[in-house]
């Protein structure tokens, strides 16, 4: 019999890839899982598969569709859902629910917009004071959870309420009327338009600038959820709460890390909402945290916890993005918007369940 | 079963003979009332002590007190001869008692190998670029089940797709691994189907040859009985009888436990597992 022989050795980085030809028959067998399988294994795959579907169905029934400067418009309206998606899937694998994310992405924006307006100062002072504000109620969802122990469905849901009062409440109360004062002749509006909201032309095509901002949080998002501690224990306090604190698990630190993250992207959506334009009306973003969770399900996250990608939400961002906009590059009335994302939510659900029961047989 | 000769086992204490846990005389109250007095109870490295009771004997007080939840109020607790009191499952697990409760093991939907280092995940490099190391993570759980006599195919494979046997097993490795001298383990065969506890009973044994000692808590005399050294009943609280295995008979452990009609029922039970 074979025994693995290197106990202790971790010269780890050299390959990166596991699958070191045969130094022992046993950890062949080990790495060597058959390609289905490992693909099978992926949360993401559902979601992968139907974007590819989506894409070639509409490429094919839309001819204006595969023009560069079409693609370029899907991409910014997925990547505008998909910075939020991102962390809101992790917070799902955390096992946890926020509802106040659409309202909150709002908040940041008015947060940054009056701050800067009243005060007259530079608006990057708004925007760090919109960080702090954004971080606050993060922290506060986070905390009332981990404290009260109730279902994070209701605090967020309060939160929500709280919020959508506040945006609209205060707004009036500070500018009079329900949208803020423009701020776009005030100091340093123009760099951090430059950061939140500019436009890149990369090869003659207009690329805008919150796709980067997506791809770097799905790169970094990705990067904790599977290389880091801090991922392992995402996984564990949604899958199994109270083995991963008999282990010795940080519970509730991770819990408020995770919403944390939700109101720092929720920062960088409020950030770009205000510069995009140089007002924010106050009402907007109810709803939106809706399709947040609905990208994180199609993109393979449990409703339970325990399971997902980062990877996968920003794949199901994308869906929602081709779905929206090729329904207009196709001419379709975009009534039938909503209902065709419906089908998708659950045909998606439906695809990810069977995916992960024949991953599970497959052993 | 795997003799894993190239793994030297733990170091036995120096002195062989001093007990890895030794209890004297040890009794709790909860506010009046009496959970446990006068238990008295030894774990030699290489060894398995069977706690055997029905509910309510006093078992699980008698683990709390052990695996550091609860403190005792009376008697001694002597770990390698020194007197203690341990404060914190935390002290306990540094003391190397390691507790491995039947429904606290794992998280399902994880992979066996993040499962196997979860809350102690070793990592490399510094800075934003500490990683978890996942090679040795990997390497090291395939090895360490291995040493069990596990051979996993694919330690990437959900836990919750390995047998409720399996599952029990890979923690009491993961005790194993993170250097437990001394292995509490609470009911690991009480949800489990006979062939099922086999497994499990096969996986305690293999740790009391890697030289830990053994707790193993049970109610079942048959399980006991097949893997313990010595035992240990309790009823009410208090030591019922205390006995080595050369001294008892399978037939006299199931009457200390059960009387009447039920000892005519596990005779019947026994009879067909033989």
């Amino acid at each position: 019999m074979t025994v693995t022989t290197q106990p202790g050795n971790p010269e780890g980085s050299t390959e990166p890839q596991e699958a070191a030809p045969g130094p022992a028959a046993i950890d062949d067998r080990l790495v060597h899982r058959s390609l289905p399988v490992r693909l099978l294994r992926r949360p993401e795959l559902g979601a992968v598969v139907g974007a590819v579907a989506l894409f070639v169905f509409f490429a094919l029934i839309a001819d204006s569709f595969l023009r560069p400067s079409s693609l370029s418009t899907v991409l910014y309206f997925s990547s505008t859902l998909g910075i939020m998606a991102v962390p809101v899937a992790l917070l799902m694998i955390g096992g946890e629910f926020d509802l106040s994310t659409g309202v909150m992405v709002t908040s940041s924006a008015l947060a940054s917009s009056m701050f800067s307006y009243q005060m007259t100062a530079n608006t990057w002072v708004g925007v760090g004071v919109s960080l702090l504000v954004t971080l606050a109620i993060g922290f506060f969802n986070g905390f009332m959870l981990t404290r009260t122990k109730l279902p994070s469905f209701i605090i967020t849901l309060g939160t929500f309420l709280m919020l959508t009062g506040l945006n609209l409440g205060l707004t009036k109360l500070i500018s009079g009327t329900v949208t803020t004062k423009s701020i776009s002749d005030m100091e340093g509006f123009e760099s951090a338009r430059a950061v939140f909201a500019s436009t890149l032309t990369i090869g003659g095509v207009d690329l805008q600038i919150t796709i980067l901002w997506w791809l770097a949080l799905v790169a970094l998002a990705t990067w904790i959820l599977l290389r880091t501690n801090v991922g392992n224990w995402i996984f564990a306090v949604g899958g199994g709460v109270d083995a991963a604190r008999a282990v010795g698990v940080p519970v509730a630190r991770t819990k408020i890390g995770l919403y944390l993250g939700v109101a720092f992207a929720a920062w960088i959506s409020g950030q770009h909402l205000l510069f995009n334009y140089d007002t924010v009306q106050s009402g907007e973003g109810v709803g939106n945290e809706l399709i947040y969770i609905a990208a994180a399900v199609i993109g393979g996250c449990l409703l339970t916890g325990g399971y997902g990608s980062a990877v996968g939400a920003a794949v199901g961002a994308l869906i929602f993005g081709m779905a929206n906009k090729g329904i207009i590059y196709a001419q379709w009335d975009p009534d039938w918007f909503k209902f065709f994302l419906g089908a998708m939510l659950l045909l998606a659900t439906l695809l990810n369940a069977w995916i992960r029961k024949r991953a599970e047989a497959t052993r | 079963m795997t003799e894993t000769d190239n793994q030297p086992t733990q170091d036995p204490s120096p002195d062989a003979a001093t007990p890895l846990v030794e209890l004297a005389e040890v009794g709790k109250f909860y506010g009046n009332i009496r959970a446990l007095a006068g238990v008295s109870l030894r774990v030699q490295a290489g060894e398995i002590t069977c706690v055997l009771g029905d509910n309510g004997a006093g078992k699980s007080t008698l683990i709390k007190i052990i695996s550091g939840l609860h403190q005792h109020d009376g008697g001694t607790f002597r770990i390698q001869g020194e007197e203690t009191r341990l404060t914190s499952p935390r002290e306990a697990l540094e003391r190397g008692i390691a507790t491995v409760y039947q429904d606290l093991a794992v998280v399902p939907l994880m992979p066996v190998w993040r499962n196997f280092f979860l809350g102690s995940e070793p990592t490399v490099g510094r800075g934003p670029l500490r990683r978890l190391d996942v090679q040795y993570m990997r390497r090291t759980t395939h090895s360490e089940l291995l040493r069990m006599g596990i051979d996993l195919r694919d330690v990437d494979q959900p836990i919750g797709t390995l047998s409720g046997g399996e599952r029990q097993s890979v923690a009491i490795a993961r005790a194993v691994h993170f250097g437990a001298k001394v292995l509490v383990l609470d009911e690991p065969t009480a949800a489990l189907g006979v062939k099922q506890s086999g497994v499990v009973l096969k996986y305690v044994a293999a740790a009391r040859d890697a030289g830990l000692g053994v707790v193993l808590i049970t109610h079942n005399p048959h399980h006991a009985y097949l893997v313990g050294d010595r035992f240990v009943l309790l009823k009410r609280g208090a030591m019922a009888g205390a006995y080595e295995k050369e001294e008892l008979e399978l037939e006299e452990l199931v009457r200390q436990m059960a009387g009447g009609s039920e000892l005519e029922e596990l005779t019947h039970e026994l009879r067909s597992a033989g």
